[in-house]
């Protein structure tokens, strides 16, 4: 079809092209251009290739050869070495951080060679723009044999059998959710995708629409199929307009290719999709708020039962699910689902991917087999981490999650293990803190979160959290008292226990799991009002060490409040009444003269 | 493009768009027959883009799957050049020497299809790299 001897792959993703690849996309077009090499040499805009810490990525192909921080400035050079001469920007290939040694292929980074991709297997690979990539990537095949040779409950047994479940964060089983939705009988039911991410810090199923649309589309289609739904709808918030600019393309190009609409390989059956944006309501991903919302009604839970299962959108019976659960379908149609029940553990087969952020050296996306250790995760993958600090927690399951500190670094990753040190697997976003992170403050940052997206619908939530954040603002405020430790934790458990939905029910957690395994800290905020990590401004303050300094007066120059007293050669003194607490001074100073405490 | 109303369709589609994807998927394989064409300023002079060009083009014309052609940078045998390398698995490398468009056609026939090498051709059976 295309003559062209070489690819070049640059990652669009919402992260690389925050650092202007598509300019550098624009820049190596002009450049092969200029060099009268357009015939020879495609440029292929992808999805994310995960590695975001080192964007933008440009990939080559057949040399395989993998760019890191790219800079459009770099683009005239890579023509003309690489693509022309065949020499490679040895500047550009990413170095391994212990052997300092260069390396060419994406297999071999670290960051990569414990993943194993399912759901991204698509993600900085094909142009997501181009249906083609997919189904030349065996896309659309899975919808074809579910249709041509199977029965909806072959499809359904199938899922089950996979073992699948939910990646938005419940880990429900997604065969049986599908089982019980065809049950129900009815004239019109629904497919419902969920991709309200609204986890702080995760960006999973924003990455698998951005990089492979399609993906999602075609187990969109085999559901319905399976269920007996004909129509689908993408519930998707509205602040990701790159995700649903492609998802908007994708969905034309199917229809056009008749992978949607009508009489789909003249089976019959009919499936067509369309999108519903949300305004970034976090409680909307909760499914039966997701459901009023698909409805233009207000976005509030509901009880259940009835379950979505019976009665969802238009009180039709509707299924709904994650966007990673449905990439993981069609390749369980592809490969079968004793390939898929044979990665990861018993109970929780397959992968996960995890929006890796924080203080580690390789923020990013990652897919890994269930199973794995969080220092795996950690280590092995993140690079450990940032500036040789000391680990100390880190956090799963954003705002519903809880903490897990270094004693249980060592347990492997699924549904059941998480739960049962008080966090969760959630949707995948994985913060890590180190010794510079103040626990009290990020219970206090996720509150602050959650008490905002509260819809307001039950009291303890409403209320509850709003008091809970006061009890914490008081404690870091250093107004705490033990008094106040003991009622966050009954005014937690109260409102876990009386709220409606999953938001209510689980956003006391990043205080309650920091109040049992950071105990020590709360306690040094309340008892002695003192912060350790030095992050709650009224519980600290910076000193000059006099045998330390010698009075190069840099700090004195820096400090925004001029609070800073000393002459050329004295010892400075930092005016406590007028500190302002910026850390500028002890930033600055090259002496370690300032002391924290 | 019309629409599809069989899996025999959405087949035919796959296998033209396979070609696009081949050269990607074949980079990434490890048993793959790597042909590496020198292109630096002397190459490029005795005209090893023509020679490479030949060779992509007879690779698509005889129809073969996995083999990745990528050029390299000056291999210090500059009286032979143009010069090409072809590595696949369970043989040594061999490096050809003088491959202008009809060695190079050559070269796809004979080594890569029929793992017959060019004995007039070869400068050195065991090229290796030394790390």
């Amino acid at each position: 079809m295309s003559n062209f001897r070489m690819h070049l792959l640059v990652c669009g993703g919402t992260g690389c092209t925050a650092s202007d690849s598509l300019k550098l996309v624009k820049m190596l077009k002009e450049s092969i251009k200029k060099h009268e090499i357009t015939n020879e040499v495609e440029v292929v805009v992808t999805g994310c290739f995960g590695f975001c810490e080192k964007g933008p990525i440009l990939k080559v192909y057949p040399d395989n050869v993998f760019y890191i921080t790219v800079k459009p400035e770099d683009a005239e050079e890579i023509i003309t070495e690489h693509v022309i001469k065949g020499r490679k920007v040895e500047r550009l290939l990413y170095v391994e951080p212990n052997t300092k040694k260069r390396l060419e292929g994406q297999k071999s980074i670290p960051f990569y060679k414990k993943q194993i991709r399912i759901a991204l297997r698509n993600c900085g690979f094909i142009n997501p723009e181009d249906i083609n990539e997919y189904i030349a990537a065996d896309g659309y095949q899975a919808l074809a044999k579910c249709l041509t040779e199977m029965s909806p409950d072959e499809v359904i047994d199938t899922v089950v059998q996979s073992g699948l479940r939910g990646r938005g964060g419940g880990g429900y089983p997604t065969g049986l959710k599908w089982k019980y939705t065809r049950q129900n009988q009815s004239d019109e039911k629904y497919i419902i995708c969920n991709a309200d991410e609204g986890d702080p810090g995760a960006f999973m199923d924003r990455s698998i629409l951005e990089g492979d649309p399609h993906s999602v589309l075609e187990a969109m289609a085999i559901a319905g199929y399976a269920i007996g739904a004909q129509y689908g709808y993408i519930y998707i918030r509205a602040e990701y307009p790159l995700a649903i600019n492609r998802l908007e393309i994708a969905i034309k190009q199917a229809r056009k290719l008749g992978l949607l609409g009508e009489d789909i390989f003249s089976t019959g059956f009919n499936f067509d999709i369309g999108l519903r944006y949300g305004a970034g309501a976090f409680v909307c991903g909760e499914e039966t708020a997701l459901i009023h919302s698909v409805e233009g009604k207000r976005g509030e839970p509901s009880s259940k039962p009835p379950f979505p299962a019976q009665r969802g959108v238009w009180d039709k019976p509707s299924c709904v699910n994650n966007v990673e659960t449905f990439a993981n379908i069609p390749p369980i149609f592809l490969k079968g689902p004793a390939w898929f029940k044979s990665i990861g553990t018993e109970k929780s087969p397959g992968t996960k991917v995890f929006a890796l952020a924080g203080k580690v050296n390789n923020v990013g996306l990652v897919e890994v087999p269930m199973g794995i250790t969080l220092r795996e995760v950690i280590y092995d993958i993140g690079g450990g981490i940032k500036n040789n600090k000391k680990f100390k927690a880190v956090q799963t399951g954003g705002p519903s999650g809880g903490c897990i500190t270094k004693e249980n670094l060592d347990i492997p990753i699924d549904y059941e293990s998480l739960n049962s040190i008080g966090s969760m697997m959630g949707s995948g976003g994985m913060i890590v803190m180190d010794e510079d992170n103040c626990m009290v403050d990020i219970a206090k940052f996720y509150l602050e979160f959650t008490k905002d997206e509260s819809c307001g619908k039950c009291t303890p939530c409403r209320i509850g959290n709003t008091r809970m954040l006061e009890i914490l603002e008081k404690i870091t405020k250093g107004n705490g008292t033990e008094q106040d430790l003991k009622d966050l934790v009954e005014l937690g458990d109260v409102i876990k226990d009386t709220s409606l939905c999953g938001l209510g029910q689980t956003s006391p957690n990043p205080v309650l799991s920091t109040l049992h395994y950071f105990q020590d800290e709360y306690l040094a905020h309340v008892k002695d009002k003192h912060c350790p990590a030095g992050v709650c401004q009224a519980l600290f303050s910076f000193h000059i060490l006099p045998d330390k300094c010698v009075g190069c007066t840099a700090c004195a120059r820096i400090c925004p409040a001029h609070c800073i007293e000393g002459e050329r050669k004295i010892v400075h003194v930092i005016d406590q009444s007028r500190c302002i607490k910026c850390s500028a001074c002890y930033n600055t100073c090259k002496f370690n003269a300032i002391e924290k405490g | 493009m019309a629409k599809l109303k069989t899996v025999e369709e959405l087949k035919k589609i796959r296998q033209a768009a396979l070609d696009q994807l081949d050269l990607r998927s074949t980079a990434e394989s490890e048993d793959k027959v790597l042909v590496r064409v020198g292109m630096a300023t002397c190459g490029i002079a005795s005209g090893a883009r023509t020679t490479m060009k030949a060779i992509l083009d007879e690779i698509a014309k005889q129809g073969l799957a996995n083999v990745s052609v990528t050029q390299t940078g000056c291999i210090g045998y500059c009286a032979q050049e143009p010069v090409v390398e072809v590595i696949s698995k369970g043989m040594p490398s061999v490096l050809y020497g003088k491959v202008d468009e009809n060695r190079g056609r050559e070269i796809v026939i004979e080594h890569i299809k029929n793992g017959r090498l060019l004995q007039n051709a070869i400068i050195n059976k065991s090229f290796e790299n030394v790390e």
